[in-house]
């Protein structure tokens, strides 16, 4: 199986399995417990809480721990919108955002807030001077992603935290995407909350974070025994979450020459789909991209069923992200980026990781080609 | 037949039926202007599947037929599995065949793939109200 659907979720590694399992077969007390049993579930959980903030640069303080990325969204997005509720009802977002923003943001709306979702250019870039004149004295919030999970477009987030900052409005970055792919230092990024998610760094699924910046005013979504200093109750995942430090130390160890490597394997796919193929488009191809994604649409055919050509081979990709596959609308991101629907419906997204190899660009380029002209064939356009 | 999915590759989704029309469909490409009888055409490209169809009819039975999609799986797969079930009926009978036949004969499509079924149903009864339309204006 060639596997280049990263993006959606990666392979845990062995490390990351071996350094979970004393949590699960011994050290599996509750971390809250009065006993030296529970002590250590604690300790461990701590020194895994350091290793993090350490690798992403935030106090341990600034780390909540959650059970996925989409749940870290909402810790942050559902939050502010509470706490600040009094302050004004006015949040911005983007039209390209993971559903686990957009429909957050379409619930407050349900609420009565007003949300203003920032258009992008035809790189699939959010517009900053469009966000800079949507603001106003009710904003409260401003949420952008990092990295966008369909064509791995980076956001000019620096620029609008550097802007929320001034006017003192409180800014979340979903970095699920770029979390291991970019050099990031969370407090030197600007942003207020950041959300990341183990599993799309070679991490176990069940634990993802919130980086919440000291002093940034959050009303706890979920309540409970008051974990995580009560910003999300439950007994902690203590071997996610030592899976998670394993995963994150590992990303940022490997982080330079693992991305050039990645960068060049999809570029070359680029070159040589480009070449073989005629009639494409590669997607957000002029903005800065993060190196493992590629979205590539091929006119004139369906990319859902390209991805069950590739699927018939034992070839992993998708169209767009993993969250709507059988949405039989084409991609939000794609139409926010002004393409056709038409256009749009052949797109197809290969997001490739650290067990992707030289052979497999060439495997699936060979395997594409044939399974393109054969739809095209038999295309009515 | 193969309504038990394989526990091995995208089966699991689609049944093998599917998988082989989706793969190796059935009368696909356009018939020559001489061997049309009529034309049918369902969808819309600018907001999803567009399915193309032709037939031609002899001695009252769909003598060929053959298709073009622009589609997802599932609309490929329907069409090609209505024109196998077309072929050979009269046009009373290809008339009356319905999306939940061509369901049947593919062993089930999942329930988000449902409605593309339609495309190939709708494209062939307007082939047929083609065909009727040519013969009253001779």
């Amino acid at each position: 199986m060639i596997y280049l659907d990263n993006n959606a979720t990666t392979p845990l590694h062995p490390r990351v399995l071996d350094s979970m399992m004393p949590f699960l077969r011994d050290c599996w007390a509750n971390p809250s417990s009065p006993y030296r049993f529970g002590h250590q579930a604690r300790d461990a959980m701590e020194k895994a809480r350091e290793r993090i903030a350490k690798r992403v640069g935030c106090k341990t303080t600034e780390l909540v721990f959650c059970s996925s990325g989409t749940e870290s969204d909402n810790i942050a997005i559902r939050g502010v919108a509470h706490a600040l509720s009094s302050k004004g009802g006015h949040i911005i977002t983007s039209t390209i955002e993971h559903p686990a923003v957009l429909d957050t943001c379409k619930a407050l709306e349900r609420d009565g807030f007003r949300i203003t979702r920032l258009p992008v250019n035809r790189d699939g870039l959010v517009d900053v001077a469009m966000l800079e004149a949507s603001l106003c004295n009710e904003t409260i919030l401003v949420s952008v992603m990092h990295a966008n999970n369909e064509t791995g477009a980076i956001q000019p987030i620096e620029k609008i935290a550097a802007i929320t900052k001034k006017r003192g409005i409180l800014f979340h970055t979903d970095a699920v995407q770029s979390t291991g792919k970019l050099p990031l230092h969370f407090d030197g990024l600007g942003a207020d909350l950041i959300t990341f998610s183990g599993h799309k760094l070679h991490g176990p699924k069940g634990i993802a974070a919130l980086f919440v910046r000291t002093g940034t005013p959050l009303a706890p979504v979920i309540s409970g025994g008051g974990q995580e200093r009560g910003l999300r109750a439950g007994t902690e995942h203590v071997a996610g979450i030592a899976g998670l430090a394993e995963a994150v130390d590992m990303a940022f160890e490997e982080q330079e020459p693992e991305n050039r490597r990645i960068g060049l394997l999809r570029d070359r796919l680029e070159k040589q789909i480009t070449a073989s193929i005629k009639d494409t488009r590669i997607n957000a191809v002029h903005a800065p991209r993060i190196p493992n994604t590629s979205n590539i649409c091929f006119h004139g055919i369906d990319g859902e069923s390209v991805v069950l050509g590739l699927d018939v081979l034992d070839i992993c990709a998708s169209t767009g992200s993993a969250c709507s596959t059988g949405d039989p609308e084409p991609s939000h991101v794609l139409l926010a980026m002004g393409l056709s629907r038409r256009e749009a419906q052949g797109a197809v997204r290969f997001s490739l990781g650290r067990d992707t190899k030289e052979d497999d660009v060439n495997t699936v380029v060979q395997a594409l080609s044939g399974i393109v002209s054969r739809l095209r064939s038999i295309s009515s356009l | 037949m193969d309504s038990e999915p394989d526990r091995k590759g995208p089966v699991l989704f689609y049944t093998k039926a599917v998988i082989d029309h989706f793969m190796n469909p059935r009368n696909t490409g356009e018939l020559a202007e001489q061997d049309t009888d009529g034309f049918g055409m369902a969808g819309d490209p600018e907001c999803g599947d567009q399915l193309k169809l032709w037939i031609k009819v002899h001695g009252g039975r769909i003598e060929k037929i053959s298709f073009k999609s622009f589609g997802c799986p599932g609309a490929i797969a329907t069409s090609s599995m209505l024109t196998a079930l077309a072929t050979g009926k009269t046009t009373e009978e290809a008339r009356s065949i319905t999306d939940d036949d061509v369901i049947e004969a593919l062993g089930g499509i999942p329930e988000n793939k449902k409605h593309c079924s339609l495309l190939g149903v709708r494209a062939l009864q307007s082939a047929i109200n083609d065909r009727e339309a040519r013969i009253r204006e001779g």
